[in-house]
């Protein structure tokens, strides 16, 4: 959806969303990555599966949850990138042990 | 309009019996009080609940059971008026138990219990550890259960649907509802009484005083001198998870959403309605306790509510001697007894007045003088 207006830091790290490698610079988050991503959305709601993506970007809506090496609903906009993490979106409820 | 019943209280009791009287074509008003009023109907749990209830009372034991095996066709006539769906199920309920202690008081508790009721049958059974985990195949046991006691009468439902459903099908059917209109003062003129509401007042032929903590002074000036105190106890509620607790347990129950609740504490605080980090503490580490996959699970929210609690914990039902067109009709389980208050309680109130089969619910027998 969005695009960086400036070249990436040669210190950018690959992070994997849903498994596809993806080039992040330190001190994003992950919230912010997602919303750079093709794909318009980043989670599908627990009940009715519909669409959100990222939104206040400041930790109260809750909008931006995901699955961050193995650890359901963070809140990405609040988790800075770091090498080799794994992103996952989340799709409708969590799992408990997950 | 002119009413021939006022029900005092819009609450889980209040809206029962309310329902009741406008199914058997009474004219009702009921009163709902204000939005700061301590409103336990907003605040509970959702079980629909027999097993363990009724300890040196066995006609509760027999209301209680009777309620439950009611519950499926009340739930049923209430929803085909309204499309509101309650989310009920009646699959069983567990009572987790926590060491083999609380495995053998719980035992021992289920048995005085049924020696008291004196029942053919047993509605219940302990199952230990290796059964309860082929129960819940989705989810794994904390080290520290060793069983529970399945009731199979037991279930749950969404308190706060059953609610706007018997408000909603009390007003489809002709109810008037009144919302901000807590009762200042009731007094008997002629043949009924007057009860006055703020700005306003009305004249009824019968008053029903289904007000919960706010009952016992309305019930003072119809003669009737009710004991009730609040009790708080404390819920917490999880993020929507996938389903993995086919069955509602005593203490945690997965709702129709995903939702975990975990409930209740039972504090004698007076009327405080303040949520505690000790009460999170104890809640949150029992269920841990009990499924240890939860400890990573978010939690969304923590609140209170105020049991109406008499002083031995079970219902007053009384009519007034002075003057007997009004009712009081107090309990802390009105979900459990929604039933019983939309058929037997507003049947009473609509007819001839309370059968001596609830004369054991009266308040008099808490007037038991003690003995030197």
């Amino acid at each position: 959806m969005f695009r960086k207006l400036h070249e990436p830091d040669p210190q950018r790290v690959t992070v994997h969303i849903d498994g596809v490698p993806t080039l992040a610079e330190p001190g994003e988050s992950v919230a912010a990555v997602l919303l750079r991503q093709s794909e318009d959305w980043s989670r599908l709601t627990p009940v009715s599966g519909s669409r959100r993506a990222p939104y206040c970007m400041m930790g109260v809506c809750f909008d931006c949850l995901a699955e961050i090496d193995g650890v359901a609903s963070v809140q990405t906009c609040l988790k800075p990138v770091c090498e080799g993490m794994k992103i996952k979106r989340q799709r409708g409820k969590r799992r408990i042990g997950a | 309009m002119k009413p021939d019943i006022v029900v005092i209280g819009a609450g889980t009791v209040g809206a029962a019996i309310a329902y009741g009287l406008v199914k058997r074509g009474h004219r009702v008003m009921m009163l709902d009080g204000g939005d700061r009023d301590f409103r336990a109907a907003n605040a509970n749990f959702g079980l629909v609940w027999a097993q363990g209830k009724g300890m040196d009372m066995p006609a509760y034991q027999q209301l209680t059971n009777g309620a439950s095996d009611q519950w499926g066709d009340f739930c049923a006539a209430l929803t085909d008026e309204v499309s509101i769906d309650l989310q009920y199920e009646r699959p069983g309920g567990l009572t987790f138990c926590l060491g083999e202690a609380e495995y053998e008081q719980r035992r021992t508790k289920l048995l005085r219990l049924h020696n008291q009721l004196g029942a053919d049958e047993r509605d219940w059974e302990m199952l230990d550890r290796d059964a309860v985990a082929k129960l819940l195949p989705r989810v794994r046991l904390g080290a520290d259960v060793a069983g529970a006691s399945f009731g199979r009468r037991d279930g749950h439902v969404n308190p706060l649907h059953l609610l706007m459903a018997l408000h909603s099908a009390f007003i489809r059917r002709g109810g008037v509802l009144r919302s901000g209109a807590t009762v200042r003062a009731i007094r008997a003129e002629g043949s009924g009484f007057i009860v006055d509401f703020g700005t306003e007042k009305v004249s009824a032929g019968k008053v029903v005083i289904a007000a919960g903590l706010g009952s016992k002074p309305l019930a003072a000036q119809i003669g009737l001198d009710v004991p009730v105190r609040p009790q708080r106890g404390q819920i917490m509620v999880t993020e929507r998870l996938e389903p993995f607790l086919p069955m509602p347990t005593n203490g945690l129950r997965q709702t129709g959403e995903g939702t975990v609740m975990f409930g209740a504490t039972h504090e004698e605080v007076g009327f405080d309605t303040e949520t505690t980090g000790k009460a999170a503490v104890y809640l949150s580490s029992r269920a841990v306790r009990t499924f240890p996959e939860l400890a990573d699970v978010n939690l969304v929210r923590q609140w209170s509510g105020l049991r109406i609690m008499t002083p031995d914990g079970y219902p007053i039902y009384a009519q007034s001697e002075a003057h007997p067109g009004a009712f009081v009709t107090l309990c802390h389980s009105g979900v459990t007894l929604a039933p019983v208050h939309a058929d037997a309680v507003a049947d009473a109130i609509a007819s001839d007045g309370l059968p001596p089969s609830f004369d054991v619910f009266h308040h008099r027998r808490f007037d038991v003088p003690q003995t030197a």
